[in-house]
């Protein structure tokens, strides 16, 4: 599988992509210790104008480029955080409603239907709004409107695992229905699910730059999304301001997108889009 | 060079001294208004929106100019008694309201007495010194105090006290009066219609009393929600006019640089918006005066701005505005200087307590300063955060007195005795209210020195009186002084003659023509 991944070009270079981005998230203090909200400079210098600041300094003067690396961090953390809470919500959920069946599904999937009708980010937006924006309660609002979709997801694979010959191999081998369900359903639900968790974490990057873009980011986190739309009124005479943020969501969000498909295909080979290796 | 410059001073005082070139009558002016007025009943409402537009409708007995000396409005001569106490005015004549009725002294004791006692609170603190006011003849009013208040005369600007028509609002409930949707007034440009989200449409007053005046045709206030759109009508010449506050600052130079447009910072002298952190002085570090004095030390206010508010403006140096009268700069000079700061911090031992600061929801300007605030005080160690907030979180967190630090900035309207002691004294500190004391500073030795200074006969002692209050406050910090905040006013230069008084284009359709 490994191998399979590893010869999909697209795939690896998504792996390259975001390895960057989290090395540069990770040494960011080191590479701009004085953090990202210091005034290192006269405000809106464009980028390469002055030895030190290839980006250019923002409206009050702060490197653009401390800014980056220090708002991949927060874009990160979000991502991945806000996917795993999603996830922690979703799985089991979907696993009971498909194991079980019955009343336990129909509850579950009303549930789960209750969420799926509200558009996600104007819901995110109004949990964001009540609660007060902090990193915390931006995280849980991005896992509470994208847990649906998993429940969802997982309670497809359950069902269709749970009629197989192993599962009743191991019934009448008189294990525990929940046994059943953790250790011999879920295990071969999980491709999927990564699959979709790799998505999922772009997903989150991008609702959260969202968030940021409206005003409604943490105010003491810088994230691409602050970038953006604090730059939004002076779009038109320094570019630069958001620009590089957008640019580097757009890598991000690829190579996230680029890994989910590679993981895609290396877990499906007969579904491969691309040709056999 | 010198000489050079003594050449030039000359020339623009023989140039200002000369008759101006004849003024073209005729001609519509399209100014912004943002955001939309609530109501254009200048007794009934008054904040900025309905001020600009409804200035050019209503009228008050003085108008001031950009020195704050008074000048004539719908009185021609005005008088004062030595004691202070008589202050009687001489209207013009021939005045008529929109409407075709006449206008006397009677309208002037109805308003002032009845209506805008009941609806005008900042005016009904003035008119508590005042024992009567009365029309001995139809074109004479007196207004008689009770003990001599300096700042009286700076009570009769149109927004203060706007004259509001007897005949049609006598004996009525004002706010229900049905007359409210078409405005009365005796102003130069009368209230036409009102298409609410596009536009206000005044047209030119053929009766006002001052022969030729005004030069316009009609004028139209046009309400565009959006900044960037604001500029954008700006640029394509769908508006001449933006007034202070409509665009962000960074698109001021960018404005200003474009061919035949003309920025002025004149016309708020009147106002001199004061902007200021208020601390709380009641809870945690921000309760500790040398915690107070080290972020005053440990702003960069200059920087502050020259960046934030792209030059425009002036770092204040206390509570009194060098634009309002009784300023004294025999103060306590608070600058950058983060050494002091730390050993200020480290004197009265700063545990690292977090403390908050609550900017002002009014858009990125605001935000920014907040920011560029907060970086400077972790320069020196203070722990700080920004709280995020919008218009009713703000209004809420500030008057339950829920925050460490909180951007607001307040009009001065002229003297420290009604636009700035209201900030500082212990009787109005009130649980609720958004307004005055709210960083919740008690100095009963400075409450009584603001009393006796508002009301001591000649300008002279009072002038002494506030330059010892200024003095001694500055040196407490109850508030954190930033910047004396001008809004510049952008418009096309062939509109000449706009802003010509203390209280900007508030009134300056009244003079305005437009070159052809």
């Amino acid at each position: 599988m490994w191998k399979r991944f590893r010869s999909n070009i697209g795939a690896m270079i998504g792996v390259a992509l975001l390895a960057t981005v989290i090395v540069i998230a990770l040494i960011a203090p080191l590479l701009y210790p004085g953090g990202p909200w210091q005034m290192v400079q006269r405000p809106f210098l464009a980028p390469f104008s002055v030895d030190g600041l290839p980006l250019g300094t923002d409206t009050l003067g702060r490197n653009v480029a401390a800014q980056l690396a220090y708002g991949a961090r927060v874009s990160l953390l979000v991502g991945l955080v806000s996917t795993l809470v999603a996830l922690l919500i979703g799985v089991p959920l979907g696993a009971l409603a498909g194991f079980y069946g019955g009343y336990v599904d129909e509850g579950a999937m009303r549930f789960t239907e209750f969420f799926q009708t509200i558009p996600n980010f104007a819901l995110a937006i109004v949990l964001v709004a009540i609660f007060e924006p902090t990193l915390a309660s931006i995280t849980l609002a991005i896992a509470i409107v994208s847990w649906p979709p998993v429940a969802r997801l997982v309670r497809a694979e359950v069902m269709s695992v749970r009629t197989r010959e192993f599962v009743d191999a191991a019934r009448l081998a008189g294990l525990s229905k929940p046994r059943i369900l953790i250790q011999q359903v879920l295990p071969n639900t999980v491709s999927p699910i990564i699959v979709m968790a790799s998505l999922m974490v772009a997903t989150a990057i991008l609702l959260e730059s969202s968030l940021s873009f409206l005003g409604l980011g943490d105010p003491n986190a810088m994230s691409w999304g602050y970038m953006i739309g604090a730059a939004r009124t002076v779009i038109r005479t320094s570019w630069w301001l958001s620009f590089f943020p957008g640019i580097a969501i757009v890598i991000t969000v690829l190579a996230l997108n680029l890994i989910g498909e590679g993981l895609n295909d290396a877990f499906n080979p007969h579904l491969s889009r691309k040709g056999k290796a | 060079m010198k000489n050079y410059l003594k050449a030039t001073t000359f020339l623009i005082a023989a140039a200002l001294a000369a008759p101006l070139a004849a003024q073209q009558a005729g001609g519509r002016l399209d100014i912004v208004v943002q955001p939309e007025p609530p109501g254009l009943v200048l007794g009934l409402v008054q904040n900025g929106p309905t001020q600009l537009v409804a200035g050019d409708i209503y009228e008050s007995l003085l108008r001031y100019d950009t020195d704050l000396k008074p000048m004539p409005g719908l009185a021609k001569s005005w008088e004062i008694s030595d004691d202070g106490l008589t202050y009687t005015f001489k209207l013009q004549e021939g005045v008529k309201w929109h409407d075709g009725e006449a206008f006397s002294a009677d309208d002037v004791v109805f308003s002032a007495d009845v209506f805008l006692r009941e609806t005008h609170a900042r005016l009904r603190a003035s008119l508590a010194h005042v024992e009567s006011i009365t029309a001995p003849d139809p074109l004479t009013v007196v207004f008689q105090l009770k003990q001599p208040f300096g700042p009286f005369i700076n009570a009769f600007e149109t927004g203060t006290m706007p004259i509001m028509p007897k005949h049609i609002y006598e004996g009525t409930d004002f706010a229900n009066n049905p007359a409210n949707a078409k405005p009365i007034g005796t102003g130069p440009f009368k209230f036409d219609e009102w298409v609410k989200g596009s536009h206000i449409h005044l047209v030119k007053n053929e009766d006002y009393y001052v022969d030729g005046l005004p030069y316009l045709d009609e004028v139209y206030y046009r309400v565009i929600p959006d900044a960037a759109a604001r500029a954008v009508a700006f640029e394509t010449g769908e508006v001449s006019v933006l007034p202070g506050g409509s665009v962000e600052n960074w698109d001021i130079p960018r404005l200003a640089k474009m061919d035949g447009v003309c920025v002025t910072e004149k016309g708020w002298e009147f106002f001199a918006p004061h902007a200021w952190m208020w601390l709380n002085n009641r809870e945690g570090p921000t309760s500790n005066q040398k915690f107070r004095q080290a972020v005053m030390y440990a702003m960069d206010r200059e920087f502050m701005k020259d960046v934030v508010w792209n030059g425009f403006g002036k770092v204040a140096t206390g509570p009194v505005s060098s634009r309002t009268n009784y300023y004294s700069d025999d103060v306590t000079m608070y600058n950058h200087d983060p050494e002091k700061a730390k050993a200020l911090l480290a004197e009265m031992g700063y545990d690292g307590e977090p403390v908050r600061i609550l900017p002002l929801p009014y858009g990125e300007t605001w935000q920014r300063w907040a920011e560029a605030v907060r970086q400077n005080l972790s320069e020196v160690g203070i722990n700080v955060e920004i709280d995020s907030t919008d218009v009713a979180g703000w209004n809420e967190k500030t008057s339950q007195w829920d925050y460490d630090m909180a951007f607001t900035y307040l009009y001065q309207y002229g003297d420290p005795a009604l636009g700035v002691s209201r900030n500082y004294t212990a009787d109005r500190i009130k649980k609720g209210s958004p307004w005055n004391n709210v960083e919740g500073y008690e100095n009963p030795e400075l409450d009584k020195k603001w009393a006796a200074a508002a009301v001591m006969v000649t300008p002279e002692e009072r002038a002494a009186a506030y330059a010892e209050i200024q003095k001694e406050i500055v040196d407490d910090v109850p508030v954190a002084w930033m910047q004396e905040l001008t809004f510049p006013t952008i418009y096309r230069c062939d509109v000449k003659d706009l802003v010509t008084t203390g209280i900007g284009v508030n009134d300056g359709p009244r003079n305005t023509w437009i070159e052809k």
